[in-house]
């Protein structure tokens, strides 16, 4: 059985996606300070998913991974999302 | 020949032995023993609230005491037997011999999903008689009355949790076992399609329970420390728990029903001795029901306060599950068509299931449809539906399996005429019991009622006599399988002359199931 449990990424990405996570957390702040009523809540779930992505592809050596094992991943997130929203059509149309 | 499993040396001696197993052979025997016990249980409980229910007025105990039973009976029936029914015990012993595999991809696992199981159940009952007293919510635990009633809520939910969590593992364990241990040439469509269908029910395991855990959680949270995520007044929201609670519990009627689809579907070919109509449709509609099972919960959400936007998209997103599940009865229906059939018990249980899961799945388009919905929500007709589904579909489904495996699982055979004539006795009970509920529940008799109207003493009358045919078909059933379990006849391997891979080994199997490691070259359901 092979084993991807060796890579050898370079300590610079890792670096850039920590900044990128930080630019994204000071992004957080800034959209809830603008005031986007309903929007805030998109505003804020679309940069959290950003931010877990960018977490599960490099950090969690997402990205080194199988085509299968990503697909795998890529279902259960997409029927998530999908649940996810459902629930706004209640909430957004109360 | 190697002996078999019950015979070998186990690690520790006596009952040890198997409630420290690894053996996905013996865990799965753990889960059917102890899931069986507590239907048993279920069961004496139905049975009380019909008793109870036979005339309208108060007979023989309390409306408080008649809440408590019916939330039991649910929470026992769901949680208990339901959703570990078949895949946990029956998929458990089956489907790694029907793939080939030694055991499952991770045995301790295993094990431990069965502690997880019998704590959660243990503290579940335990919460009938500390604390508060017996939960008075239904199994449903809906908020705001599950937050402020002041029975003992947290610790049943506390023990729905774990068994959540135990199904959870359960899942995880069975689609690595699906994907990692499949023996040589059992390529994904050589595979059973009973395998398919744990297959699709495995990630619904995965994915939906921990949203249970999440909502039980928020719940246990807001009872003890009072954090307002569902009560109003603090801000929260109530129908969010009913999102919450439909998010999963919706998805877990399907991982009640595929497995039972799953059985059904691999003994219709072995009785009919041809291999069935439209393998991939079926392997394909069981995805697809997991798939868009997910996306329907709304429609049990009708009444509760819901956006209107809401309630059309998920009407119109319940009509879509439809189509797979028709497709799975359309299949059974065509394989049977021009088939050499054998007309026995397993094949009979098949036919009842499919007569009761049609009725149950038709009355829940009626249910789907928003209009009608509103009509008949919190009736009995709604009690009737998931009966026909859950107990016709599941339960039947179950009953099926438990006759065709059961010469594998024991090595014995059980009295074939005994057999038929439970399957008789449960068919003709149930549908006096709970065709009788739907024509209540299109009268208006509304569902979880302690007492009724003079007018409904006929049907409610006629289900209480249709409760007692059906628990005579079901002691039955059980004497037959007991009684064959000591004194049955030896089955020999294969005494269906089935084809798959389950049947291919000596009955019962070896510890790691195959003497010699199979290489399949044959898909199934090849008889010839």
């Amino acid at each position: 059985m092979e084993e991807n449990t060796s890579h050898h990424v370079a300590t610079r990405t890792f670096v850039f996606v920590w900044i990128a996570l930080l630019c994204l957390t000071g992004l957080t702040i800034k959209a809830a300070q603008m005031q986007m009523g309903e929007w805030s809540m998109v505003a804020n779930i679309a940069i959290a998913s950003v931010k877990a992505s960018l977490v599960l592809w490099f950090f969690m050596h997402l990205k080194y991974e199988k085509r299968l094992f990503k697909l795998l991943l890529f279902v259960p997130i997409i029927t998530i999302s999908i649940i996810i929203v459902l629930t706004f059509f209640d909430i957004w149309y109360r | 020949m190697e002996a078999s499993f019950y015979h070998a040396k186990t690690r520790y001696p006596g009952i040890f032995g198997w409630i420290f197993t690894t053996d996905h052979k013996r865990v799965g025997l753990l889960y059917l023993f102890s899931s069986l016990s507590f239907f048993a249980v279920g069961v004496s409980l139905g049975l009380t609230m019909r008793l109870e229910l036979i005339r309208s007025g108060m007979h023989f105990y309390s409306a408080q005491t008649y809440n408590a039973i019916f939330t039991l009976h649910g929470v026992i029936m769901i949680f208990l037997f339901i959703i570990p029914g078949i895949p946990s015990s029956l998929g458990n012993f089956i489907m790694p011999l029907q793939i080939g595999a030694r055991d499952v991809a991770f045995p301790k696992i295993n094990i431990l999903s069965w502690w997880l199981f019998i704590m959660g159940g243990a503290i579940a009952v335990t919460s009938l008689f500390t604390g508060g007293g017996p939960p008075d919510t239904g199994w449903t635990f809906y908020v705001p009355y599950s937050i402020r009633t002041g029975t003992n809520i947290s610790l049943a939910v506390f023990g729905v949790f774990l068994i959540g969590l135990s199904s959870t593992l359960t899942g995880m364990n069975f689609l690595t076992t699906i994907h990692r241990l499949r023996a040589p040439g059992m390529t994904w469509k050589r595979m059973t399609l009973f395998t398919w269908s744990i297959y699709a029910t495995s990630w619904i395991q995965l994915l939906a329970t921990p949203v249970l855990a999440i909502t039980l959680l928020l719940l246990i949270i807001e009872r003890n420390f009072g954090v307002g995520f569902f009560d109003p007044a603090k801000g929260g929201d109530p129908i969010l728990f009913e999102h919450m609670f439909w998010i999963y519990s919706h998805p877990a009627v399907y991982i009640m029903i595929l497995p039972a689809m799953g059985t059904v579907t691999d003994i219709i070919p072995v009785f009919t001795r041809r291999n069935i109509f439209g393998y991939s449709f079926i392997a394909a509609s069981s995805l697809a029901i997991a798939f868009v099972g997910y996306l329907v919960w709304g429609h049990h959400m009708f009444t509760s306060g819901m956006s209107d936007t809401a309630r059309i998209i998920f009407s119109l997103l319940t009509f879509i599950v439809a189509v797979p599940s028709g497709v799975k009865v359309f299949n059974w229906i065509a394989s049977l068509y021009k088939g050499s059939i054998r007309m026995n018990a397993p094949l009979l249980y098949t036919l009842a299931f499919i007569f009761l899961f049609s009725i149950g799945g038709l009355t829940g388009l009626v249910q789907g449809a928003l209009a009608t919905a509103v009509h008949v929500h919190g009736t009995y007709f709604v009690v009737g539906h998931f009966h026909y589904v859950m107990f016709g579909g599941a339960g039947f489904g179950f009953f099926a399996g438990l006759h065709y495996w059961f010469p594998k699982i024991t090595g014995k055979l059980y009295e074939e005429h005994l057999a038929k004539l439970a399957c008789f006795f449960l068919f003709i009970g149930f549908n006096m019991l709970y065709f009788s509920m739907f024509v209540l529940g299109w009268e208006g008799m509304p569902r979880r009622y302690y007492d009724y109207l003079p007018k409904f003493n006929g049907p409610n009358l006629v289900a209480t006599i249709g409760s007692w045919i059906l628990a005579m078909g079901l002691i039955i059933m059980f004497y037959n399988l007991v009684h064959s379990l000591f004194a049955g006849n030896e089955a020999g391997d294969n005494p269906w002359e089935a084809a798959s891979l389950e049947w291919q080994t000596t009955s019962p199997p070896p510890v790691e199931n195959f003497a010699v490691q199979p290489v399949v070259t044959k898909g199934p359901y090849e008889f010839r």
